[in-house]
């Protein structure tokens, strides 16, 4: 089903900011906002859901840390036993202080990459991927505000114009 | 502005009361005579006693370490028996003296790091801490008590009332070459003289910096804010030098044959990280006194931030200085590992667990570091930590296997904590908590995350 959505086109993030907070008070649902860089707080002004990506980072770095544990466990220890250090206690606890820097930087490692990897995916990016956003500008100098319109455009054009827009467009979707 | 309260007040005087009580029944206690040390040993039990026995050989390595070569001590067994006794009786006199010493450094490096703070706070020119400077400032104050008692401490020392610095003892240095070889820098008087340099170091920069906070209140322009900012940039190269020679004098040589390279950044982030502790703490305390009503949650999340990130930081340190010495395991550097994880298990590996784990689990959470409670009780954890790395630093070389957490050692924390609240607290209620004209004060208050 085509949608209409409105489109009001900001040039500063203040501006930007103080309209999101007066639209989220008139009680409309602002489907998007397009900024060319982060806008801090934009997020809370919106209503959106704080992210849940630490707590992904957070386990992917146990993954790591499990990883490291096992594999030098099997590779230092079971496999090929080695004499760490000039102490052949082939031991893994005994020998843990060697083990350290490989867990530590597996452990960030693992956090980073997957983390990285669950953002693409979460937020749909990955490469050769077009473009959603529906003005050019707002890869430059312009932040754009979208609105669904629900036979309440004259009144939505009125609300926007007021909080500062530069330009407001209606289009199909 | 901030009054002290009377509650606060009587608090802090029992403490150092009961602090006092404890540091005496420390002295009272420590044996005079070779005899009644070995008694001592005796009437502690069987277990002890076993224990003990099963020490002497290792033991015999702390003895030649410490008092030069045991061979140049006498060949007769007899004799060895008597030098060991002595050793002992050292020993055990060291330990209320080495109480005393660790609680004093402890506190006076909460006040040293949080100098630190408020200095790189001041050169970074950073927006957010303004409203924080009159906490830090009053923590500070502490720097001119604190360091009076850790020059007596160590005046003390050089004057033979005890053994901490077994370098200061002529009859050791004359048998040990090792500690020949260094005694052009490891020299009483030098030593002394040192102590001083650094003390006034600081003890300036605080003053003048202070003075400068509150004139800048009154000023018209912003004059004494530059001053600050260029005094604090000068005091940061000062205080990375000889807060290193610190750590090298103070902790380092009670142990003198060994060395570690990366020493003082070590001690730096135990006082840094107990530093920024204290002020949060100090700081909660004040907001739920309701005064500095406009610190709010991101002030506290930002230093419960930066209890976080300098407690990895400090066991990277740690890490890194243990894991070298650990892998090569070259015999003059390993004994210091070696004698901690021996005699010191609980308090060696319960300080990683405190320092680290505790800090990391607890505060990961961004949504903890705002939780005033929490910040708290964390704080508690990590200061605790920090205490057991100075006692963990100082006892092995000092008391060696005779250390215990006793009423010497709680004594003296509870004296110098008591000491320490009423000096801080005291100094907080001389001048406004909020600085009024510093520029970036808009911005402090507008702070948000």
């Amino acid at each position: 089903m085509a949608s209409k959505v409105i489109h009001a086109l900001y040039t500063d993030d203040d501006v930007l900011m103080h309209a999101v907070k007066k639209v989220k008070e008139a009680k409309h649902h602002i489907e998007e906002v397009y900024c060319p860089f982060p806008v801090h707080g934009l997020d809370k002004a919106m209503g959106l859901a704080t992210t849940r990506l630490a707590i992904t980072s957070f386990l992917y770095g146990c993954v790591g840390l499990t990883v490291a544990i096992t594999m030098m466990n099997f590779i230092m220890i079971e496999d090929w036993p080695q004499d760490i250090g000039g102490k052949p206690s082939f031991s893994f606890l005994e020998n843990l202080p060697a083990f350290v820097p490989i867990m530590f930087e597996l452990t960030v490692f693992f956090a980073a990459h997957l983390m990285v990897i669950t953002f693409y995916m979460r937020s749909k990016l990955w490469p050769f991927k077009e473009a959603e956003n529906p003005d050019k500008r707002t890869t430059d100098d312009h932040f754009l505000m979208e609105i669904e319109i629900h036979d309440n455009e004259d009144e939505l054009r009125k609300l926007l114009s007021e909080t500062g827009a530069v330009e407001i467009n209606i289009s199909e979707k | 502005m901030y009054t002290i309260s009377n509650r606060l007040k009587i608090a802090s005087i029992i403490l150092m009361v009961l602090g006092a009580i404890g540091i005496g029944i420390g002295f009272g206690s420590s044996p005079s005579t070779a005899e009644e040390a070995k008694e001592m040993i005796a009437s502690h039990g069987e277990g002890h006693g076993d224990a003990h026995a099963e020490n002497v050989t290792e033991h015999h390595g702390v003895a030649e370490s410490h008092h030069g070569n045991a061979e140049a001590h006498g060949d007769s067994e007899a004799h060895h028996d008597s030098s060991h006794d002595e050793h002992l009786l050292h020993q055990l006199q060291n330990r209320p003296w080495a109480a005393v010493y660790v609680a004093a450094f402890f506190f006076f490096m909460i006040a040293l790091g949080v100098l630190a703070f408020n200095a790189i706070q001041r050169a970074a020119q950073a927006g957010w801490s303004p409203l924080l400077f009159r906490v830090m400032e009053g923590i500070t104050s502490y720097l001119v008590p604190g360091g009076i008692i850790m020059f007596v401490l160590l005046a003390c020392s050089v004057a033979h009332l005890n053994h901490l610095f077994v370098w200061m003892d002529p009859e050791v240095v004359a048998h040990d070459e090792l500690i020949q070889g260094k005694s052009g820098f490891l020299n009483g008087t030098f030593f002394l003289i040192r102590a001083v340099i650094f003390l006034a170091g600081w003890i300036f920069y605080r003053e003048y910096s202070r003075k400068l906070s509150l004139a800048q209140d009154e000023a018209s322009d912003d004059s004494n804010f530059l001053k600050n900012f260029r005094a604090s940039a000068a005091f940061l190269v000062f205080y990375l030098v000889t807060e290193s020679m610190m750590s090298w004098d103070w902790i380092m040589s009670v142990d003198p044959h060994w060395f570690s390279t990366l020493f003082g950044w070590y001690i730096f982030a135990s006082m840094f990280v107990s530093g920024i502790t204290v002020i949060a703490m100090v700081t909660i305390y004040l907001k739920s006194k309701g005064l500095l009503q406009d610190v709010n949650d991101s002030h506290i999340h930002d230093l419960a931030k930066f209890m976080f990130g300098i407690s990895i930081f400090w066991t990277y340190l740690w890490f890194s200085q243990f894991m070298l010495i650990w892998y090569s395991n070259i015999p003059e550097e390993v004994t210091y590992y070696v004698t901690r994880i021996a005699d010191f298990k609980l308090p060696f590996f319960g300080m990683i667990v405190m320092n680290f784990l505790f800090p990391v689990l607890l505060l990961i959470n961004s949504d903890y570091k705002r939780l005033n409670w929490f910040v708290i009780m964390a704080g508690v954890v990590i200061l605790g930590g920090h205490y057991l790395d100075i006692f963990n630093a100082i006892m092995p070389s000092t008391v060696g296997d005779q250390w215990f957490i006793g009423i010497p050692e709680i004594g003296s924390v509870l004296f110098f904590a008591g000491i320490f609240i009423f000096w801080i607290f005291r100094a907080l209620s001389k001048a406004p908590l909020q600085p009024k004209r510093n520029p970036f004060i808009e911005e402090s208050k507008h702070f948000h995350y």
